[in-house]
């Protein structure tokens, strides 16, 4: 059979970046294959290419056996190949018709199309009024509206990028019925996604990418999760760059048996985590995208407040009811994986934001910001963090990703923390800027600190950590030391619990399977 | 050709201090062919509306007179709108205010001291707050919406001014018109001339401007409540409590909009009666936002706001115009103004279509 699409050595690179390198790829008629890979592994942007949004640098793109010379997204259209986005592109104010008719070729027929709408949404079990006002849907009903847009194309051809990471469960289901009932009709399918379970229910085949590379091609239904795991996350893992040290006698940071519900309904609940951090090392936490990270470093930070103080003791002393603020005073540092909007204000100024958390260092005097010390502070870590900037005054939002990361954690590390918890130091971070990231983090634990770095990136965890937990499903695994694990223990971890709806007994039945 | 509304990396200096010009520029055309087509002459029209109200002493004296409860209401604004705290009921503040002050004013013991004034000034402010600490409550605590609150609020306001004014305030001796006795000369700020209206109560206008610059740019809660308002999840990172922004907030600008309903029965009314502001509570609205939320560009923004107030009522006597012509002419300007803002933080880019 002819593939429907094929992809031959696609490259494409941005400064700094090699976003795709020598892909290849290919998708028959009526398959649904499964493009799989961590936060940054190079997904969108194939996706991007495949479409016909970004042009790639070199490679070829054939579609049922003839190469497309000039791509773009109105050739696709003609090819009969159509995406679905992670963040949807509809006005709110106007009807679902409207919504459509302005993508829609040709003269517009309201009521023709809201018919046509009706029937395709029925035919694929999207049910949709077309003529409600996209601001009164919920995200998984625009999400149909999308989804209803690009099948009144008849499409050949189509691209989903992460389309569950906005779903409920039971949304969930539904998707992956019209899915179904699309690939028995011969439409193929691209499905992006970094969740392990899901591929292996729907995916006929899938391509995994790590760094930009194609790390494994497979079968998911009959791969098991540890192996599809280890494929997204590597396995030649570099050597450990630290050398052994000291441990306070008592942990600088404890939580006991913390409990969180989430605060959305595709959010993570936390159950039952526990967690040491000693002076002297540095403690990861691996996991994949989505399983509780964001909400256990929203937990410990104090951006969202725990139901008891004894659930989080900082040196002794429960903190779990106090605010990020009053943690701070105690000494606990925190670098959020958002720089912009949350560990900096973008339109702000770099002594402006200094301000944000430093202000504790003698900058407010009689309630009045004193801006010449905001100034001085900059300053100084500019130069110790090296941040590359043109001064105190450029605003936050001008500087790269790597460059504000050094400066954020320049600034928290400056208010001496006993503890620093770090949520995705690299992430979007150039290489450079991320050794030197890693390198300050290990300087930091060795000077008698206790550092907890939230990663996804298990080669990252395994060079820099020296303990480490996984979290799935919002619940913490046993602690492992770094000399004694290795990536198929972990990779396991990672997998076994990586379904939302399975409960413990499963996993340990996932866990004899696999082993 | 096509043309993109583009965000600017940074907010454009030049644009900043251009938008007012294009804005003037624009209303300037716009309505002159608008006052043409009504067959009146444009210049005459325009030198009516902007000039001719300046050209006497009691003009200017106006023009202040007017300006100054409007900047006092805005920097109070402008405050709480740095937060993203939308207080729309200064006008209810306002009216809450001018009641206590006139209620302390008429019924305190302390008819003929020189402390019934500033404790008028006090119990105004006070009130206004109060007022303001209703929703405030209400926000803190169950997160209503504020918008919602403090503009019904203002409703019940007027109809409190209007029960006390038609019932037990009446002024016994005012032959059923709705209105109070005259408050006694010790609750009444000096004026700088007998001729004219202008007190001094603008004193506190000037202070509030100072204030209002230095707690917005300067302090460090001000700074706090700004970054609540521009980035939300750096403030809970950082630690700063949303609550005390929404306190903070409406407290301040309802005790500067009670302070202003104050200043207007200690001046120019003398007393209460069922009509008090011209709507001065949603006009600053306005102009906190012509003056973009900055205490310096707030003067400008009511200095420009009270012309037009005198513009619109001068264009009626001397011209004989009906006062809907004034009011259009007022929004044409005041849209103008807000719309060319967006110039400051995006840019019109044409584009070329390609051909396929």
């Amino acid at each position: 059979m002819t593939p429907r699409l094929q992809l031959r050595g696609i490259s494409k690179s941005y400064p700094g970046v090699l976003a795709n390198d020598d892909i290849s790829l290919s998708v028959l008629p009526g398959e649904i294959h499964a493009v799989l890979g961590e936060n940054g592994a190079g997904k969108s942007t194939l996706m991007k290419i495949i479409y016909g949004a970004t042009p790639a640098d070199g490679g070829q793109i054939l579609c049922d056996g003839r190469e497309v010379p000039e791509h773009g997204p109105a050739v696709s259209r003609e090819l009969g190949i159509e995406m679905v986005y992670q963040h949807f592109a509809l006005f709110e104010s106007i009807t679902v018709v409207e919504n459509i008719a302005l993508s829609m070729p040709g003269r517009m027929d309201l009521k023709g199309l809201a018919v046509k709408v009706r029937e395709v949404s029925e035919k694929y079990g999207l049910p949709i009024d077309p003529d409600r006002l996209v601001l009164s849907l919920s995200v998984g009903e625009r999400q149909r509206v999308e989804i209803v847009r690009c099948l009144l194309r008849q499409p050949k051809l189509l691209i989903l990028d992460e389309p569950t990471s906005v779903l409920t469960p039971q949304a969930v289901r539904k998707l992956f019925e019209t899915l179904r009932k699309l690939s028995d009709e011969g439409c193929s399918i691209l499905y992006i996604s970094h969740k392990l379970d899901e591929v292996r229910e729907l995916c006929h085949s899938a391509t995994v990418l790590r760094g930009g590379r194609v790390t494994g091609e497979t079968d998911p239904r009959t791969t098991t999760s540890a192996d599809l795991a280890r494929m997204m996350v590597g396995s030649d893992l570099p050597e450990m760059l630290l050398q052994p040290s000291e441990l306070s006698t008592a942990p600088l940071l404890s939580v006991d048996n913390l409990n969180m519900a989430s605060e959305s309904h595709v959010g993570t609940s936390l159950t039952s985590i526990r967690l040491e951090a000693y002076g002297g090392e540095i403690v990861g936490i691996a996991g994949v995208s989505g399983n509780g990270q964001g909400e256990l470093a929203a937990a410990i930070s104090g951006e969202r407040i725990a139901s008891a103080a004894e659930d989080i003791v900082l040196e002794g002393r429960p903190v779990g009811h106090l605010d990020a603020g009053r943690r701070r005073d105690l000494g606990l540092g925190f670098v959020p994986e958002e720089r912009l909007g949350r560990g900096a204000v973008p339109p702000y100024e770099l002594s402006e934001n200094a301000l944000l958390t430093a202000h504790r260092k003698g900058m407010v005097k009689h309630g009045m910001a004193d801006r010449n010390k905001a100034r001085d502070f900059t300053m100084q870590v500019i130069d110790k963090y090296s941040v590359k900037a043109h001064g105190p005054d450029a605003k936050a939002h001008g500087l790269s990703g790597g460059n504000l990361q050094k400066f954020i954690m320049g600034r928290e590390i400056e208010l001496s923390p006993k503890v620093l918890l770090v949520s995705q130091p690299t992430w979007g971070v150039d290489v450079g800027a991320a050794a030197y990231v890693r390198q300050t983090l290990i300087d930091l634990s060795r000077s008698g600190r206790a550092v907890i770095v939230i990663s996804e990136e298990l080669e990252e965890l395994f060079e820099i950590c020296d303990r480490l937990y996984v979290i799935s499903n919002g619940a913490l695994s046993q602690s492992l030391n770094r000399s004694e694990t290795n990536v198929e223990e972990i990779g396991l971890l990672m997998a076994a619990t990586g379904s939302r709806d399975q409960d413990a007994e499963q996993r340990a039945e996932d866990m004899k399977y696999a082993v | 050709m096509l043309f993109k509304v583009e965000a600017r990396q940074e907010p454009s200096r030049k644009m900043a201090l251009a938008a007012p010009l294009i804005a003037t520029g624009l209303t300037v055309v716009i309505s002159s062919l608008f006052f043409l087509s009504l067959g009146l002459n444009p210049f005459v029209t325009l030198y009516t509306f902007f000039v001719q109200p300046l050209t006497t002493m009691n003009g200017i004296s106006e023009w202040l007179l007017k300006a100054s409860p409007l900047i006092l209401i805005a920097c109070g604004l402008a405050v709480a709108f740095r937060a993203n705290v939308w207080n729309i009921g200064a006008e209810g503040q306002l009216i809450m205010g001018a009641i206590a002050a006139a209620g302390v004013g008429l019924f305190s013991p302390f008819q003929e001291s020189i402390f019934l004034l500033p404790l008028m000034v006090v119990c105004g402010m006070l009130a206004g707050a109060a007022w303001a600490a209703i929703p405030a409550f209400l926000k803190a605590r169950m997160n209503t919406n504020e918008i919602l609150v403090t503009l019904m609020l203002t409703y019940v306001a007027t109809l409190i001014l209007s029960y006390l004014v038609h019932g037990p305030w009446r002024d016994p001796d005012g032959f059923n018109f709705p209105q109070t006795a005259l408050l006694p000369y010790a609750g009444m700020f000096e004026v700088f001339d007998y001729s004219y209206r202008l007190n001094t109560s603008i004193f506190f206008t000037v202070v509030a401007v100072i204030l209002a610059w230095l707690f917005m740019e300067r302090s460090f809660l001000g700074y706090k409540m700004a970054v609540g308002g521009v980035a939300p999840a750096a403030a809970r990172f950082a630690g700063f409590k949303s609550s005390s922004s929404i306190w903070v907030g409406l407290l301040v600008s309802g005790a500067t909009a009670g302070l202003a309903g104050m200043t207007e029965v200690s001046g120019p009314l003398g007393q209460l009666s069922s009509q008090i502001s011209p709507g001065y509570g949603f006009a600053a609205i306005i102009v906190a936002f012509i003056g973009r939320l900055n205490a310096f560009g707030i003067v400008l923004g009511g200095l420009l706001l009270s012309l037009l107030y005198l513009g619109g009522e001068t264009v009626q006597l001397s011209l004989g115009l009906p006062s809907s012509i004034a009011l259009i002419f007022q929004g044409m300007l005041l849209f103008f103004l807000l719309a060319s803002n967006f110039l400051i933080n995006f840019r019109i880019r044409a584009i070329a279509v390609r051909a396929h």
